[in-house]
C-alpha cells in the first residue's frame, strides 16, 4: 500500500472527572487509504466517539489530557497542530455527521447560512454564491425542491432531511474524508437505509474515505470493505469485512455478529451478549471482556492480550481462539 | 401573518388583565375602612366637606352604578382627577412619566449590555478567575440593598468628589450631558441588582447552549471558538434573556420608585408616594392603572422580540 491518507497510532485519551483520570481510548490505531471505507463497531461506551472526534481535535482542553500517539494526515501528525492549522482542517478536510440530526442542526439558523458558513470560511466565497452553493448541495443530497428548502429553519424539516442537511455541510468543502458516527441510529428503518444509500453513492461521486461508526455490525457489513471492533476504550478486531464475517477471531465479535438480526427469516429473540461494557472508571486485570467471555480461560484474567496478526489483514486480541484455530 | 395572529392574540389576552386591574383598583377605594369620603377628606373635615367629597366621586351611588360609571371613564381615557391638585391624573403622568421614564430605561441600557457580557464571559470562561470574579460580583449586585449602595455612592462621587450631582433631576432638553450625568447615579444603583441578576442567567443559558450538539457542529465545521460564541450559542442564549427582560424593565420600574426618593426626583415614584401621604386616592387609582398597562405594553414587547429571535415561535 501507498502511503495512507489518514494513520492513527497508540491513540489514547483520557478525561478528567471526579474520581480520577478515565482512559476512554487506550492504543487504538488503524490506517485508512484514499476513497477507503473503515467501519468502527462496538457497544455504547466503547470509546468510538472519543475516537472519532479526536481526530478533529474537538475534546474540550479544560477536561482532556493532550491525546498521545499520533494521528497522520497528509504528512502532518494532527496532534500537534496548531489550533488555527486544525480550523482550516475541520470541515474543510475531514468533515464529520453525528448521530442526532434534531440537535445537530442550529435552530435559529436557517439552512441557507449553516451550509453557507462552511464554504465562506473555506474557499472564501461571498454570501450570494455561497447561498447558490447552498441550494445546489441540497439537490445532490436528494433534497425535493431545493431553492425553496434552503430557507428552512430545521424544525421545518424532517428528521431524515435534517441528516441530509448535515450531510450537505459535511461534504460541502469536498473533504477527503468524511467521518459518520452513528449517522442512522436515530433515524427509522426506512430512512436509515435511503441515507446509507446516499453516503455510499456521494463517497463514489466525491471520491471521499469514510469512516462510519455504528454499532450495528450489519449496517457496517454493508457499507465498508475494512471493520474494526471497539471494546471498552481497544480494539479487539480489526479485519477486511468478509474475513470477519467469515472468521470472526474474537468472542465479542462473534456475539456481535450473533446480535444482527438474520433478514431471510423471523426470529423471535436474538441473542445478546450478557453483561454490559464495564465502566471505564473500573481498572480490570487481564483481558477487559473476560468477565462477559463464554470462552474466558483463567489466563485471561491475568495478562492482558496483545492486539496480534491472525491473517490478511487480521488483528485480534483473542491468544485462546488463536490456539484453538492454529491446532484443530 | 402568523407573527400579525400571534400578536393579536397576545393583545386579546391583555384585556382581561387590564380589566381585572381596573375592578381592582376601583375596589382599593372601598377597602378603606369606614367611609372613603370621610377618610379622603381628612379628621378635620365638616359634615359638608366630607359630603361635597362624596358627590365629587361619585360616592353617593350605588357600587355597581359607580364601577360602570369609573370603566366607561377609563374607556374614554379618563383616569380620574387628583382631588388635591385639581389636575387630572393623565396630566400628572405625563408631567412626571419623562423622570421615571429616563431612570427606567437608562438603568436598563446598562443593565441589558453589562449582563449579558458578563453572563457568557462568565460562561465561556467558566471555573478559571473571570467566573468566580462575575459570580461575585453578581453576588454582591444581588445581596447588598441598592439604597445602601447609593447613600455609599453619594457619600463618594458627590460629596467627596463632587463629580456628579447628589439630587435631582435635570430634564432632557436642557441638554443631554446634565440629563445623563444626573441620572448616571441613581440609574446605576438601580441597575446593580438586576446586572446581577442578568450576568447569572445569562451565564446559566449559555452554559446550556454551550453543551448543545449544534455548538460541537459548529466546531467541527472549523468555525473559530470566538465566532460559535458569537453566531452560533448567543442567539440561542438569546431566547432565555429575552423573556427575562420584561421582568427587569418591570422590576426596574418598580425599584425607581425607590430609588427616586433617595435622590430627590420628580417622578412617578414619588407621585404615587405624596398621593398615599397626602390621602389622594383618585391619583392613587389612576397611576396603579395607568403603571399595569404599561406592564403589560412592556410584556406585550418582550412578546414582539421574542418571536423575532426565535424562528420555532415565529413559524409555528
Ligand atoms: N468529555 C468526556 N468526559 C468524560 N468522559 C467521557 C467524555 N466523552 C466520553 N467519555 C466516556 O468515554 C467512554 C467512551 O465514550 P464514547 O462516546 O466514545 O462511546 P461510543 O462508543 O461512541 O458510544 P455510543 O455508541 O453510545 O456513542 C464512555 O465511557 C464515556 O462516558
Ligand atoms: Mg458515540
Amino acid at each position: 500500500m501507498t502511503t495512507p491518507l489518514l494513520a492513527v497510532r497508540d491513540l489514547t485519551v483520557q478525561f478528567r472527572t471526579d474520581a480520577g483520570w478515565l482512559t476512554a481510548v487506550e492504543n487504538v490505531g488503524f490506517e485508512l487509504g484514499a476513497q477507503e471505507t473503515l467501519g468502527i463497531v462496538g457497544e455504547s461506551g466503547s470509546g468510538k466517539s472519543v475516537t472519532a472526534l479526536s481526530l478533529l481535535g474537538l475534546h474540550a482542553a479544560s477536561t482532556t489530557r493532550l491525546p498521545t500517539g499520533s494521528i497522520d494526515y497528509a504528512g502532518q501528525n494532527l496532534l500537534k497542530l496548531p489550533e488555527r492549522a486544525m480550523r482550516r482542517i475541520r470541515g474543510g478536510e475531514i468533515a464529520m455527521i453525528f448521530q442526532d440530526p434534531m440537535s445537530s442542526l442550529n435552530p435559529v439558523l436557517t439552512v441557507a447560512d449553516q451550509i453557507s458558513e462552511t464554504v465562506m470560511l473555506h474557499q472564501g466565497l461571498d454570501r450570494a454564491a455561497a447561498r447558490k452553493r447552498a441550494v445546489g448541495l441540497l439537490d445532490m443530497v436528494r433534497i425535493a425542491d431545493a431553492a425553496h428548502r434552503v430557507d428552512a429553519y430545521p424544525h421545518q424539516l424532517s428528521g431524515g432531511m435534517r441528516q441530509r442537511v448535515m450531510i450537505a455541510i459535511a461534504i460541502a468543502c469536498r473533504p477527503k474524508l468524511l467521518i459518520a458516527d452513528e449517522p442512522t441510529t436515530a433515524l427509522d428503518v426506512t430512512i436509515q437505509a435511503q441515507i446509507l444509500d446516499l453516503l455510499r453513492e456521494l463517497q463514489a461521486e466525491l471520491g471521499m474515505s469514510v469512516i462510519l461508526i455504528s454499532h450495528d455490525l450489519g449496517v457496517i457489513a454493508e457499507f465498508a470493505r475494512r471493520v474494526m471492533v471497539m471494546y471498552a476504550g481497544r480494539v479487539v478486531e480489526a479485519a477486511p469485512s468478509r474475513a470477519l464475517f467469515r472468521q470472526p477471531m474474537h468472542p465479542y465479535t462473534s456475539g456481535l455478529l450473533a446480535a444482527i438480526p438474520p433478514l431471510d427469516h423471523d426470529v423471535t429473540r436474538l441473542s445478546t451478549i450478557a453483561g454490559s461494557i464495564p465502566d471505564p472508571a473500573r481498572r480490570i486485570p487481564g483481558c477487559r471482556f473476560s468477565p462477559r467471555c463464554a470462552e474466558v480461560e483463567a489466563a485471561c484474567r491475568e495478562t492482558a492480550p496483545d492486539l496480534v496478526t491472525v491473517g490478511a489483514g487480521h488483528l485480534a486480541r483473542c491468544p485462546p481462539r488463536l490456539h484453538r484455530m492454529a491446532a484443530p | 401573518m402568523r407573527m400579525l395572529r400571534r400578536l393579536l392574540l397576545r393583545l386579546g389576552q391583555a384585556i382581561p388583565v387590564i380589566l381585572v386591574v381596573a375592578v381592582l383598583a376601583f375596589f382599593l377605594m372601598h377597602l378603606l375602612p369606614g367611609d372613603p369620603a370621610a377618610v379622603i377628606a381628612g379628621p378635620e373635615a365638616g359634615a359638608e366637606a366630607v359630603e361635597r367629597i362624596r358627590r365629587q366621586l361619585g360616592l353617593d351611588r350605588s357600587i355597581p352604578e359607580q364601577l360602570l360609571v369609573w370603566l366607561w371613564h377609563l374607556a374614554q381615557g379618563d383616569f380620574g382627577t387628583s382631588i388635591i391638585h385639581n389636575q387630572s391624573v393623565l396630566q400628572a403622568l405625563a408631567d412626571r412619566m419623562p423622570v421615571t421614564a429616563s431612570l427606567t430605561l437608562v438603568a436598563f441600557a446598562m443593565t441589558i449590555p453589562i449582563g449579558i457580557v458578563l453572563g457568557v464571559a462568565a460562561a465561556k470562561f467558566r471555573n478559571t478567575w473571570v467566573d468566580s470574579a462575575v459570580m461575585l460580583m453578581a453576588l454582591i449586585g444581588v445581596s447588598v440593598p441598592g439604597f445602601w449602595i447609593a447613600i455609599l455612592s453619594v457619600i463618594l462621587f458627590s460629596v467627596t468628589l463632587g463629580w456628579l450631582p447628589a439630587s435631582g433631576y435635570v430634564p432632557l432638553s436642557e441638554g443631554v450631558w446634565p440629563w445623563l450625568r444626573a441620572l448616571i447615579q441613581p440609574a446605576a444603583m438601580l441597575a446593580l441588582f438586576q446586572i446581577g441578576f442578568l450576568a447569572r442567567m445569562a451565564r446559566s443559558a449559555t452554559l446550556d447552549v454551550l453543551d448543545q450538539d449544534y455548538i460541537r457542529t459548529a466546531r467541527a465545521k472549523g468555525v473559530s471558538e470566538w465566532r460559535t460564541i458569537a453566531k452560533h450559542a448567543f442567539r440561542n442564549t438569546l431566547i432565555p434573556v429575552v423573556t427575562t427582560t420584561g421582568i427587569i424593565l418591570s422590576l426596574l420600574m418598580g425599584g425607581s420608585v425607590v430609588i427616586e426618593q433617595v435622590f430627590a426626583m420628580p417622578g412617578v415614584g414619588r407621585l404615587i408616594v405624596q398621593a398615599i401621604l397626602t390621602r389622594d386616592y383618585p391619583m392613587v387609582q389612576g397611576t396603579l392603572l395607568a403603571l399595569a398597562f404599561l406592564f403589560v405594553a412592556i410584556n406585550l414587547m418582550v412578546d414582539i422580540v421574542y418571536t423575532w429571535v426565535d424562528p420555532r415561535v415565529r413559524y409555528d
